[in-house]
């Protein structure tokens, strides 16, 4: 066994890490797998458009693109809306930014209640064929994804309400803040998938 | 480089799992150490081992003769199915994950993984996956049937008409088991990337934690594909949607390449580790230093890129184009080039060390020994003329077997026994680990080798009787794995004994280079403490004038010390 020298010039770090960076990191990490998820869904929606021989169900033609439409520009705004509630806890306006991410909340909301009345109406059911199933397994989990931002997003909210807590509150915002726009982008395809190539 | 941040105002946190009576309860509960979890992993993984070894046996036990007399054809579905699945998804996932929670912290110098609860609870699904997936036993109808790559149409008949089903049951556990994967593999990556020890940059990082990142990589970006088209077969399934039936308009093709989009990366999640054993290990045993350490490191991102476009070489022969065919093919054989170069490194690393045959040894040369092997029967299988004549047949199950079992599981016995003393702090009995070793090697080599015989001349897979032509070779098969059977008794009686009653470990018995073995035997709760070294080499400078971190001397007399 050797005999501790005198001399060393000890000059080490402790061990103990500032969390916040991590948390975003793994969050990100996290998104680009969850994409992928739904990058599965989208190739398999491709490839049994093009290869299926029966796409739409018996008496579908298509499907109405309007009300969708007007909510594909509520979701888009909603991120544009999320970053100025951002800005906002930046510059440490608490008020400014519960009440813009309140309003991000409602666009979000409104746009479960938009796909709810649009699936209401439908008249093919999950059962009706590839496309069908296709249909509502995509619009399905994207709304469940939306409906997850939701809930985050009032998590936040209530936090920003414990006193001296918005720095650690800052963290989640950002994280759900990038989980909206990644919603929000999924839906950018989707539509584009789903609506747009008829 | 250094990338860690460091927060001075935090006070140093007490162990709270303090040395007494106790002290065996904490593996029993929500534990955030990492170095519980990656026991409590191992442990796990080892009893579904002998589960699955178990159902393995009967599977030979039914082979031995040509008739099936010892079960009915259905049950022997099962049988083989449960084996594959609880040896992928409940043995090699799990001990592989244990084995990254042990190592990754301790390796890079950081007290514990990024996300210490996360980590808990991707631990704490795996009893609860693994009972889901034991349950199906008892459903009527009896646990699924189709294989462990569940292709439609097969896995979506559901003759019972009952929504609790074997195979319903079969897919949410191999869901929970991919939310579970994916969890760790967002910690390993986080931890991986963000809690390096101040020096430490990619190429200084030991090559076990290359490998790790790199399969974790894949984890991340395969994963999802096998968990999208896993939704799919379960609506299909269960909620009469047609995604992948063809009366319905639907592909059943589709699902293979979802399965194998992911499945077959999955094998390099699982291998790749074992090659950053290897590259740990030969090191230590051969007294030289890693030969192309760099190579060694790049390699394994060569291999991860390629591996997420070889997938329709499992699909040689379910229709798909020519073009494709020729395609794949040459990706598959271009896997062979990162492999290659490993393989060369540690070869080229034995030569003219002065090699040491304790038993992690023996199981490393083993494993690359078998590894080489199955390799060459790979890049044969990667032809296309070569898979459609011995697809389907036990050549294929031959090869599989061949890198799943004698390579994957040779490496991690490996390691288990070669960080063993590092994480009980007490010494394993070399005599039975060489037993361990001897009846594994013998067992493995008669159980798979003679089968590559019987898939040339044609013997079918999946099913329980064959033509009594290929008898001998199945029964040679069949006395290996039994021997495989009993090569688990010394193995469990050198792990429990000498964890109760071994001879206490130095901090670093083989002389190792490497963060770890700076640590007292077993490491403390947090690692380095408020010591965190600074690294100035990679961890394989064995006979080399280059020092490894700064004050080096202070770290080995503080790893002697106990309190």
């Amino acid at each position: 066994m050797l005999t501790e020298s005198k001399n060393l010039n000890l000059n080490h770090k402790p061990g103990h890490i500032k969390h916040d960076g991590h948390n975003m990191t793994g969050f990100i990490i996290f998104l680009c797998s969850e994409s992928i998820i739904f990058f599965a869904f989208f190739v398999g929606y491709g490839v049994l458009k093009i290869t299926s021989p029966v796409w739409y169900p018996e008496g579908v033609s298509g499907i109405e693109v309007k009300m969708p439409f007007i909510n594909t520009i509520i979701l888009v705004s909603s991120s544009f809306v999320i970053y100025f509630a951002e800005k906002c806890l930046h510059k440490k306006n608490l008020w400014g930014f519960r009440s813009i991410w309140l309003l991000t909340m409602m666009m979000g909301s409104y746009f479960v209640y938009g796909q709810y009345l649009e699936w209401s109406e439908l008249s093919f059911s999950l059962q009706s064929g590839v496309f069908g199933g296709m249909f509502y397994l995509l619009t399905g989990f994207h709304g469940l994804h939306v409906i997850t931002g939701i809930f985050l997003m009032s998590l936040m909210l209530f936090r920003s309400f414990i006193p001296n807590n918005y720095v650690k509150g800052e963290m989640g915002v950002e994280s759900v803040s990038l989980f909206w726009h990644f919603v929000d982008v999924i839906w950018i395809i989707l539509f584009g998938l789903i609506y747009l190539w008829q | 480089m250094t990338i860690v941040n460091y927060d001075q105002r935090l006070v140093k946190t007490k162990n709270p799992y303090p040395k007494g009576p106790n002290e065996w309860k904490r593996f029993f509960s929500f534990n955030t150490d990492a170095k519980v979890i990656g026991i409590q992993y191992i442990v796990t993984a080892l009893f579904f081992l002998l589960i699955g070894g178990l159902l393995g046996m009967l599977v030979r036990g039914e082979l031995i003769t040509p008739p099936s007399d010892l079960f009915d054809p259905t049950v022997y579905n099962g049988l083989y199915t449960m084996h594959g699945t609880i040896m992928l998804f409940l043995f090699l996932f799990p001990i592989l994950s244990g084995l990254t929670n042990l190592l990754v912290p301790p390796m890079i110098g950081a007290p514990d993984m990024a996300f210490p609860k996360l980590n808990a609870l991707a631990f704490w699904l795996v009893p609860i996956f693994s009972i889901i997936l034991l349950l199906s036993f008892f459903v009527p109808g009896g646990p699924a049937s189709s294989g462990w790559w569940s292709y439609p149409p097969i896995s979506i008949q559901n003759p019972l008409g009952k929504v609790i089903n074997g195979e319903m049951l079969w897919i949410t556990a191999i869901s929970l088991s991919g939310v579970s994967s994916i969890m760790g593999a967002v910690n390993f990556v986080t931890t991986i990337i963000r809690m390096r020890a101040p020096g430490m940059g990619f190429f200084k990082m030991p090559i076990f934690i290359w490998t790790v990142l790199a399969a974790q990589m894949l984890q991340l970006l395969g994963l999802p594909a096998l968990t999208g088209g896993a939704i799919m077969l379960f609506f299909d399934l269960t909620f009469g949607t047609s995604f992948f039936r063809i009366e319905g308009g639907g592909d059943p093709v589709l699902f293979q390449h979802f399965f194998w989009f992911y499945s077959h990366p999955a094998v390099y999640v699982m291998v790749l580790p074992v090659f950053g054993i290897f590259s740990e290990l030969f090191p230590v045993y051969a007294r030289k230093p890693l030969f192309g350490y760099k190579f060694v490191a790049i390699a394994s991102f060569g291999i991860t890129i390629l591996s997420l476009i070889v997938w329709v070489h499992h699909m040689f022969y379910t229709g798909t184009p020519l073009w494709m065919r020729n395609l794949f093919m040459f990706t598959t054989m271009l896997i062979a080039v990162p492999t290659g170069v490993k393989v060369f490194a540690w070869i080229a690393t034995l030569w003219g060390g002065n090699i040491r045959l304790s038993t992690p040894m023996l199981f490393c040369l083993g494993g690359l020994f078998n590894f080489i092997f199955g390799g060459i029967t790979g890049v044969m299988l990667a032809t296309v003329p070569v898979d459609i004549h011995v697809g389907n047949t036990y050549f294929v199950v031959a090869h599989f077997h061949y890198i799943i079992f004698n390579t994957i599981a040779f490496g991690i016995f490996a390691g288990i026994y070669h960080w063993f003393p590092k994480f009980t702090g007490k010494m394993f009995y070399e005599g039975l680990g060489k037993v361990h070793f001897a009846l594994t090697f013998v067992g493995a080599t008669l159980n798979w080798l003679p089968l590559h015989w019987a898939g040339l001349l044609g013997m079918p897979r999946r099913v329980a009787s064959y033509d009594p032509e290929f008898a001998i070779w199945n029964v040679i098969a069949s006395i290996g794995a039994f021997i495989l059977g009993v090569a688990s008794i010394p193995f469990i009686l050198n792990m429990v004994s000498s964890w109760v009653r071994g001879k206490s470990a130095p901090p670093n018995p083989w002389k190792a280079i490497g963060l770890e073995w700076l640590l007292p035997s077993p490491p403390p709760h947090e690692n380095f403490e408020d010591d965190i070294p600074t690294v100035l080499n990679e961890p394989y400078c064995y006979g080399l004038d280059k020092p490894f971190i700064e004050d080096e001397e202070f770290y080995i007399n503080k790893s002697f010390r106990k309190d």
